[in-house]
């Protein structure tokens, strides 16, 4: 028998069928829904007159519109309320389970997912939202698609795709204290670029990944996209099966115990080929902070702002300048000299509890610097903020002066009230620094929860390795 | 259906910077329509324009950066963009090719695009025809020297050839991909074609998974 890869049995069992070129038509288990890149596809299967081919397949949550301020008086702005009253309305009309924004569980659709236990292993994920790669976590084939592949696997429960290539990131090696999976996520992009995984799925392996928690293997997946892969994935373990026991929608008594005996072949055969490999020293990796307009342009927080006239690529260079204008800083600046306005920790990179706990451990007892205009933390789901509060994470906070806001996606794109003005700076636990992604002319500087909690404080970058 | 997609003569626009993302090709307030049409007066907002852009309000009389490129006198009515490499990175967002397309364009030309992005395309009749680094290079140094430059492509055929024919450029494409396109299909349409197969392939599933359809 032929050794496989994780990705490689993933793909075969969710084959229905096979055109002459390779194009596959796969079977997709669970379509997660939001509001934003959904309404068209219900219309275009309105028009055409098809239904759902299977409802239940279908989990919908209003994410990145809704306000994460008081909400009892419904959504303020009259363009992001239509667009979450057809999410509503839609689900309505075809039966389809959706938490609504007043609903405890509602919260970011990568939240929730694993949160419920909608996700499980062996499963194919999809959602028209490019994050869906967090979901690989859970060793499912999970992978961002556009609004006609919405309409295609409401209308079909299947998708047309071709096989992606494989790729290895084997980390191994402990992480240093205030060194996180969002730091290596960030290490891997700068090391292979933003295009680096395009046309491939990416598996992390090594020790390192398996001593992270879940939460912490989805913001790695989460990551994926930013270094150009669809879809990012980590084999079954203990804490796999530790993390989904009990959850709503995982299967419960026999057929619990059924689904973990198949769960845990769903791993890479140990001699499986991967079209590239990367290895990554976990010793070497210290906290992250990007620099520019492109996930890859980043540096470690001991470094520097680094300097076009050093670039020899015209392209690169041209790029460098363009983001070094946009961002409104100097080459060769060093990293902690750089004083920020605003703290946005959130997103469905980093909002979940653990998150919370680690940046409310730096925070605790102190306060926001004087030049923190803004600093809000955003829990990715009503459960996450429930435990939160129910830990006592929301007072640190707000004893420390910052917004203690309610689940959505929020600053991470700003298509809420909850966004950068032109010119102003942020420490963000988000997943794109894109020119005007946080609000037209804000500035983004990606870093871990530790490091925008510990920016907050200092008002400017520190190097959260050397905290207190 | 959607429009079918066999050859395109068209004016070609460069846009000269690498890994342009979908934030940049239509920014996220303009995600909040619920219909697919209307990005195109959008289309590159924050680089087209030098106000900002809201949702919902009309984009007439807003001041127009006359620096960006699309902005140019030369560049109006062009079919054809050039871009470098990873186009349209980031985001799902399909509203990308749509703006792209309302906009006027109906095709692509970029050494590398991101993976949704170019699906999204395929979808939408919005040819991303991928030329290696070289070519594109070349062409771009041809734009700038030839006001009114024009390229052929031709999706049956497989190339991007210069009108007088002096220069063809050869590209792939699946050969399913080019099937629909060429033909304007509906894929859901085709895939249903294989409801009998779907239906099996779940049954088995329910009867060997069936945690999977609690």
């Amino acid at each position: 028998m032929i050794a496989r890869t994780l990705y490689d049995k993933l793909w075969e069992s969710h084959t229905v069928h096979v055109e002459e070129d390779g194009t596959t038509l796969l079977y997709v288990d669970r379509h997660l829904v939001h509001e934003v890149t959904s309404p068209q596809a219900f219309e275009g299967m309105r028009l055409a007159r098809r239904k759902p081919w299977r409802v239940s397949a279908n989990l919908a949550v209003a994410d990145h519109n809704v306000p994460t301020t008081d909400r009892s008086g419904g959504i303020a702005d009259p363009v992001s309320r239509l667009q979450v009253d057809t999410l509503d309305r839609n689900c309505e009309e075809h039966g389809i389970v959706e938490f609504r924004m007043n609903d405890a569980r509602q919260g970011i659709v990568h939240v929730i997912g694993p949160e419920q236990g909608a996700t499980l292993p062996g499963m194919t994920v999809v959602c028209g939202d490019s994050h869906t790669s967090t979901h690989g976590a859970f060793a499912c084939l999970a992978f961002g698609i556009g609004t006609s592949e919405v309409e295609h696997v409401l209308s079909t429960q299947c998708l047309l795709a071709k096989k992606m290539k494989n790729m290895l990131v084997r980390i191994e090696g402990p992480l240093a204290r205030g060194v996180t999976a969002k730091d290596v996520a960030l290490a891997v992009i700068g090391r292979i670029g933003i295009a680096g995984g395009t046309g491939c799925t990416i598996e992390y392996a090594g020790g390192t990944v398996r001593s992270l928690t879940l939460e912490g293997r989805m913001t790695l997946c989460n990551m994926s996209i930013e270094a150009g892969a669809r879809a990012g994935l980590v084999a079954v373990d203990e804490a796999t099966l530790a993390y989904l026991k009990g959850r709503p929608f995982a299967p419960r008594g026999e057929l619990w115990d059924r689904a973990v005996a198949h769960w845990r072949t769903l791993k890479s055969d140990p001699e499986a080929k991967f079209d590239r490999e990367v290895a990554i020293d976990a010793r070497s990796v210290k906290p992250q902070v990007t620099w520019g307009t492109s996930p890859e342009m980043v540096v470690t927080v001991d470094e520097r702002v680094p300097d076009p006239d050093r670039e020899k690529d015209a392209i690169r260079r041209e790029g460098m300048e363009r983001a070094l204008t946009y961002m409104g800083l100097k080459p060769n600046t060093p990293m902690t000299d750089i004083r920020i306005d605003k703290v946005f920790i959130g997103s469905c990179t980093n909002s979940r509890i653990e998150d919370l706990r680690a940046a409310a451990a730096i925070v605790r007892g102190r306060r926001l610097a004087s030049n923190i205009r803004l600093a809000m933390v955003v829990p990715g789901s009503g459960l996450v903020k429930a435990q939160a509060e129910h830990e006592g994470l929301d007072r640190i906070f707000k004893d420390a002066g910052f917004e203690w806001r309610e689940p959505g996606c929020s600053m991470c794109l700003g298509m809420n009230a909850d966004r950068l003005e032109p010119g102003e700076r942020c420490a963000s636990t988000s997943n794109r620094n894109f020119e005007g992604r946080q609000g037209t002319g804000g500035r983004t500087h990606l870093v871990s929860p530790e490091m925008a909690a510990a920016a907050a404080i200092a008002g400017h970058f520190v190097d959260v390795r050397r905290w207190r | 259906m959607m429009e079918s997609f066999t050859a395109l003569h068209g004016l070609v626009a460069p846009l000269d910077r690498a890994n342009v993302d979908t934030d940049q090709i239509i920014p996220k307030q303009f995600l909040k329509s619920i219909k697919r049409t209307g990005f195109g007066a959008n289309l590159f907002d924050a680089w087209r324009y030098l106000d900002e852009g809201r949702p919902a309000k009309s984009d007439a009389g807003r001041p127009l950066n006359p620096d960006f490129v699309l902005n140019q006198p030369r560049y109006q009515g062009a079919s054809i963009l050039l871009a470098r490499k990873n186009f349209g990175c980031g985001s799902s967002r399909e509203h990308a090719p749509w703006a792209l397309a309302e906009y006027g364009f109906r095709a692509l030309i970029a050494p590398s695009y991101a993976d949704i992005f170019f699906n999204n395309c395929c979808k939408n009749g919005l040819l991303p025809v991928t030329l290696t680094e070289a070519e594109v290079d070349r062409l771009f140094h041809e734009v700038a020297a030839f006001p009114g430059f024009r390229l052929v492509v031709d999706l049956e055929k497989q190339t991007v050839a210069t009108p007088d024919g002096g220069k063809v450029m050869r590209f792939d494409i699946d050969p399913f991909r080019k099937y629909c396109l060429v033909n304007g299909l509906d894929d859901i349409g085709l895939t249903l074609r294989h409801a009998d197969k779907i239906r099996a392939f779940e049954e088995r599933r329910r009867f060997e998974q069936p945690w999977l359809f609690g």
